[in-house]
């Protein structure tokens, strides 16, 4: 993993994610605006994901294990289509609640993957 | 399906949303754990299987809670949580040799920011806010005037 782009994920996904609970507490439901900041999300993991396939081969190897931080990446990736699947479903208010919320577990996720990838194995 | 008793809204579907990543976390975590070195640790580790599967219950109990059986699932499996949470969580601090290994539960998910601390109390209120309607048309079904924007399926 490359530090500066998960910390750019990982603030992305913060904001994100406490403007879509802010909006819906507000009483918004989805916009562009909120949906658009998942996709966003999301389009940064696919970047993550091809950074995560290459990255070993170019000399960025992980000293954690790879298999944990596949299953965090692939889970976060699905859940961003998950939990916009789950929000629009029904769309009011709560909505981009969920979205928000989807978002800032992106980002714990995030932060657990860059754990994962540097740590020292015992 | 068509004349189902209720369809989860509102504040409800937040609710899921928290269980169903929970559920995704532990079942994430419990299957690298038990792949990887599950004789390091064999009670936490299954206990940490546990807790997915109890996730996912209560996942899927709680969208279907409309229905009398599932209701009756949603409570026990978040009852169950609620005693794993606490149970295991003090067993962190009493038993560390057999528990202090990373479950959603241990030292009260704070691996988790206590989510798994406070969410069962959130699904327990839920379900007592909303029982399922019985057969009959009329009901007392307190929720209707919780929010305007949830009216348009009613």
């Amino acid at each position: 993993m490359i530090l500066w782009f998960t910390l750019v994920q990982v603030g992305v996904a913060v904001v994100a994610g406490l403007l879509c609970i802010g909006l819906g507490l507000a009483g918004r439901r989805p916009s562009d605006l909120s949906v658009g900041s998942l996709a966003l999300i999301e389009l940064l993991l696919l970047v993550q994901v091809v950074i995560a396939i290459v990255g070993p081969l170019a000399g960025n190897p992980p000293t954690g294990s790879l298999l944990e931080f596949w299953v965090y990446l692939v889970s976060a990736v699905l859940l961003v289509f998950g939990g916009v699947a789950w929000a629009l479903l029904e769309r009011s208010r709560w909505s981009t609640v969920i979205i928000g919320v989807v978002a800032l577990s992106i980002a714990v996720m995030l932060w657990r993957m860059q754990v994962i990838w540097t740590i020292q194995v015992a | 399906m068509s004349s189902s008793p209720r369809r989860m809204s509102g504040i409800g579907r937040v609710l899921v949303i928290v269980y169903a990543v929970m559920a995704l976390a532990a079942t994430g975590r419990s299957f690298v754990q038990i792949v990887r070195a599950f004789d390091d640790a064999p009670l936490a580790y299954t206990l940490s299987a546990v807790s997915a599967v109890v996730y996912i219950v209560a996942t899927l109990a709680l969208i279907l809670a409309g229905r009398r059986g599932w209701y009756l699932v949603a409570w026990v499996a978040i009852v169950f949580e609620l005693v794993g949470v606490l149970v295991v969580g003090t067993l962190t601090f009493v038993l560390p040799d057999l528990f202090a290994h990373q479950t959603v539960w241990s030292w009260f998910g704070i691996g988790y920011v206590f989510v798994p601390l406070v969410l069962p109390f959130f699904g327990l209120w839920w379900l007592v806010v909303h029982r399922p309607q019985s057969a009959a048309s009329d009901s007392d079904v307190p929720d209707a005037a919780e929010h305007a924007p949830a009216a348009e399926h009613a």
